[in-house]
């Protein structure tokens, strides 16, 4: 999923406090999961906003409707009767779904809410993890399922560095050596013979090394 | 000038402090009517969003009680609103109201008296600080506010 995290009170409390009227958006996929934009939060933060600016006596009334999906615009259309109504949208939707709605609604302010992290996976209630880069060429097949590039932190397609120390990363003891984890992973699923070969340099190009990437099905595009 | 009555809602368990309440009253103890207590299954049901909104709505503090460290009857349910609680405070102070609004209290089925002096002191202490600021500014007849009408 994609992870993202609420952004300080008090930079939300600054992005809003010009307006009287928001619409106060979430999104019921990724943000929802990760607990950063769902309809939960929705309602959290429209709570804690409404009541700072009740005591602050400055005028606002806040609308809070969490979209199935904030990145397509099939969902994002359902925002029409309601649009009008608010001075800014409030999205806690991650950037891409700030963006559709800011495409769809170019005369409207629309602001985020939440920091879009990254993707990631639960490690457990209330913890989530880097695990993917999107480099658009996997390698998982050759590093025993554990991606390189998402979890080590020099992006070694080669490794590990002198810096990996029992079974640690030398940039942080909190963060597992990845080519630690990959090793590891190939002795489970005995070929360690993997390890021998040389992944050759990365292709970058299909990652963000040429620019924003599009997918084109054209069986399906219309 | 009349004194100032704050309006509390407290959480209770089931298991331990609603009871306990029950018992300070079979006690004869005396605990302000200023405390509203809503029973919750357990206080792990108990959400950042209750107390929150609790609080928007007109209350001027809210705790949660519920059963001492290890004995929550669904095991966990009362550390996941220690930790909540926790949440709730650092969001009040951020937005302005005051994180010792929120308060989250552990005691057993039998505690009667831990009930009422709880009720009592948390109570005194809301009285001292004053209407919650969000329901001052909800008097406010400037504000326009959904909340409001
Ligand atoms: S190798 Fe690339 S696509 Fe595969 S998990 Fe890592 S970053 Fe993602
Ligand atoms: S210690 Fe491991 S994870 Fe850290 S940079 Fe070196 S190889 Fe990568």
């Amino acid at each position: 999923m994609i992870t993202a995290e609420r952004k300080p009170i008090e930079d939300l409390i600054n992005s809003v406090s010009s307006y009287r009227r928001i619409l106060l958006l979430g999104c019921n996929e990724c943000v929802t999961v990760c607990s950063a934009g769902g309809r939960k939060e929705v309602a959290l933060l429209s709570s804690a906003l409404q009541m700072h600016f009740m005591k602050e006596g400055h005028p606002f009334e806040i609308k809070e409707i969490t979209l199935e999906r904030q990145c397509d615009p099939e969902y994002v259309e359902e925002l029409v009767p309601y649009i009008d109504q608010a001075d800014a949208v409030l999205s806690m939707a991650c950037g891409c779904g700030v963006q559709e709605v800011a495409r769809r609604f170019k005369e409207k302010m629309v602001l985020p809410a939440v920091n879009t992290k990254f993707m990631g996976a639960s490690e457990r209630q209330g913890v989530w993890a880097e695990r993917c880069a999107g480099c658009g060429d996997c390698v998982l097949g050759s590093t025993g399922g554990v991606c390189p590039i998402a979890r080590c932190s020099k992006q070694l397609l080669n490794g590990p560095c002198g810096g990996s120390g029992k079974g640690k990363c030398e940039v942080d003891s909190d963060i597992d050596c990845a080519w630690q984890l990959i090793w590891d992973r190939l002795k489970a699923l005995g070929m360690t013979e993997k390890y021998e070969e040389n992944i050759p340099a990365k292709d970058w190009r299909t990652g963000r090394g040429a620019g924003p990437r599009k997918i084109v099905r054209e069986d399906l595009a219309s | 000038m009349e004194e100032f009555q704050p309006v509390i809602v407290a959480f209770c368990c089931h298991y331990c402090a609603y009871t306990a309440a029950d018992m300070a009253g079979s006690k004869r103890l005396h605990y302000p009517a200023n405390v509203k207590i809503i029973r919750v299954p357990c206080t792990g049901k108990v959400s950042a969003l209750h107390m929150m909104e609790a609080l928007r709505k007109g209350a001027d503090g809210v705790y949660v009680a519920g059963c001492l460290e290890g004995d929550c009857h669904f095991r966990t349910g009362n550390t996941r609103a220690t930790k909540r609680v926790a949440y709730v405070k650092k969001l009040l102070d951020e937005i302005g109201i005051g994180g010792e609004r929120v308060e989250m209290y552990a005691m057993s089925a039998g505690m009667g008296e831990v009930f009422a002096r709880t009720a009592s002191e948390f109570t005194e202490k809301i009285r001292r600080l004053g209407p919650n600021p969000a329901r001052v500014g909800r008097d406010n007849p400037g504000c326009a506010t959904a909340a409001c009408s």
